[in-house]
């Protein structure tokens, strides 16, 4: 299993990543940590000519407090995600969720933007990004856009990333007081891809639940928002949360797809018990966890 | 033929330009081009383990990065640990408990846990099982190599306990 021949550059500019990507056009592809890309091209599933090493473009590798929210650089390592302060006190959903991804060895390398370009429908961080209302930042050879991560997932491996475009960065809004976040996944094994997960972000006010975003991943082609069963959990009160209208409404407005382990009717139960498992977690009494 | 390309980086301690292919894997130029074999090559695509090295002071799968990325890297094999306390006594405890049958998993097992030791000086069970995860031994089931690393942090532990001690006296 060796990838087919390909030329490297390590690009030091958008500029230089422009000119090349509009060069080689569909046969040049970025590539971050690798933790996905190289697996498929050693299968010859993937077979870029260019290899485009985002390791070197400054500023890619930053985590900062910005008057939007915390930004997080697109090269930011897992490890990174999982070892940072800033992320821990402005986003403890995403350091929660570093540990759900396959493995230490792999955690060194693979990085946030990777992880979210290459959309992968039973990975956590597009769920979790879901749950948080990130917007991501992009850039290509007509400058800047931000979208926000609804807009951005299309399908399985598939976002609005346009030809040439890279993830530059994400920013994760700063969190209402009354947030409180939890991830949880099935899994046969510690470190696989999950066979369904869930993200939830839920403000309350007071004991109210004034807002919730509740993500799944591994459910269908791409990681979903559950609005409706959102909706009817906004108004619930801590402590005495009914998660029967919450659960149904999920059943009826998501609709799970097999994968290659678990038909869909086994997700759709899966789905149930783990947004059971997380409303009695976030809700059922005063412990907070912040997310 | 592939082109040959110069990569410089540092190996085990000592910086030098080597010629590789661009796509030849940092797995196969640690075995194939500096004739380093500690790193073995299972899965080739991430999933066994086996070609667990360091790269930065950090494990990383050699399968999965291309020579060529490792330029300006710091790179540490198995073969680089010659002489390290902790991979020493890593290596003993594995042979002690009979951690290894055909050895093909053992380079990354201890590449591993020892940087599980490093950051978690005194695991639980559940913590190193967690940590191995990733590795893959198809010979030896995993008890033995779960005991294998407890025993090493406790003799690690014991000892820092007793130099602590000196050192305070
Ligand atoms: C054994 C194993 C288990 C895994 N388990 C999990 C798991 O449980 N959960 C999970 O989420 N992931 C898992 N992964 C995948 C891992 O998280 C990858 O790191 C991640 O999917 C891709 O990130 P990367 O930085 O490695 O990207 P790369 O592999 O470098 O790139 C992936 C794709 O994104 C593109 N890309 C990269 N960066 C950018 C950018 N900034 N802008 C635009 N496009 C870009 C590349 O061109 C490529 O198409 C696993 C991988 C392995 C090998
Ligand atoms: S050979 Fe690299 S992980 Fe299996
Ligand atoms: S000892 Fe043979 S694979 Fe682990």
């Amino acid at each position: 299993m060796k990838a087919a021949p390909f030329d490297y550059v390590r690009v030091s500019s958008l500029d230089e990543l422009g000119e090349l990507a509009a060069a080689y056009g569909d046969d040049a592809q970025v590539i971050a940590g690798g933790q996905s890309l190289v697996p498929a091209m050693a299968m010859r599933m993937a077979r870029p000519k260019l290899l485009l090493d985002l390791c070197d473009l400054p500023g890619l590798a930053d985590i900062r407090l910005t008057p939007e929210g915390l930004e997080i650089g697109a090269m930011v390592r897992y490890f990174e995600l999982a070892a940072s302060p800033l992320v821990a006190a402005h986003a403890p959903l995403v350091s929660a969720a570093v540990p759900l991804i396959a493995h230490e060895a792999i955690r060194s390398r693979g990085t946030l933007g990777g992880n979210l370009a290459h959309a992968d429908p039973a990975s956590e961080m597009p769920a979790v990004m879901l749950a948080l209302g990130a917007v991501i930042t992009i850039a290509g050879s007509n400058g800047a856009r931000r979208i926000p991560a609804a807009e951005f997932f299309i399908g399985t491996y598939e976002t609005a990333l346009r030809p040439g475009e890279i993830i530059t960065a994400i920013t994760l809004p700063a969190a209402p007081v009354g947030r409180r976040g939890a991830i949880d996944e099935v899994v046969r094994r510690s470190g696989d891809y999950a066979a369904v997960g869930a993200a939830f972000a839920i403000d309350l006010e007071g004991e109210t639940v004034a807002g919730a975003r509740l993500a799944f991943f591994a459910v269908c082609e791409r990681a979903v928002l559950a609005e409706k069963a959102a909706a009817a959990l906004c108004g619930q009160r801590l402590g005495h949360v009914d998660p029967a209208p919450v659960l149904d409404a999920l059943a009826e407005e998501i609709t799970p797809v097999a994968d290659l382990h678990n038909r869909a009717e086994t997700k759709r139960h899966l789905m149930k018990v783990l947004a059971g498992r997380l409303l009695q977690r976030l809700l059922s009494g005063e412990k907070s966890t912040h997310g | 033929m592939d082109s040959l390309f110069p990569v410089t980086l540092t190996l085990n301690g000592v910086t030098a330009t080597h010629e590789v292919s661009q796509r030849t894997t940092l797995a196969d130029f640690l075995r194939q081009t500096v004739g380093l074999t500690a790193t073995h090559i299972g899965c080739e695509h991430g999933v066994c383990g086996a070609c667990t090295v360091f790269v930065d002071g950090r494990i990383a799968r050699a399968c999965l990065m291309f020579a060529i990325q490792a330029e300006g890297r710091d790179i540490r094999t198995l073969e680089g640990f010659a002489g390290d306390r902790r991979m020493e006594v890593l290596q003993r405890h594995f042979h002690e408990r009979n951690a290894l049958q055909c050895g093909f998993c053992t380079s990354g097992m201890l590449a591993t846990a020892h940087q599980l030791l490093e950051g978690s000086p005194d695991p639980s069970r559940e913590e190193v099982r967690e940590s191995l995860s990733g590795n893959f031994c198809r010979c030896t089931g995993y008890h033995a190599i779960v005991d294998a690393t407890l025993d090493a942090a406790a003799e690690l532990n014991a000892a820092a306990v007793a130099t602590g001690g000196e050192a305070a006296c």
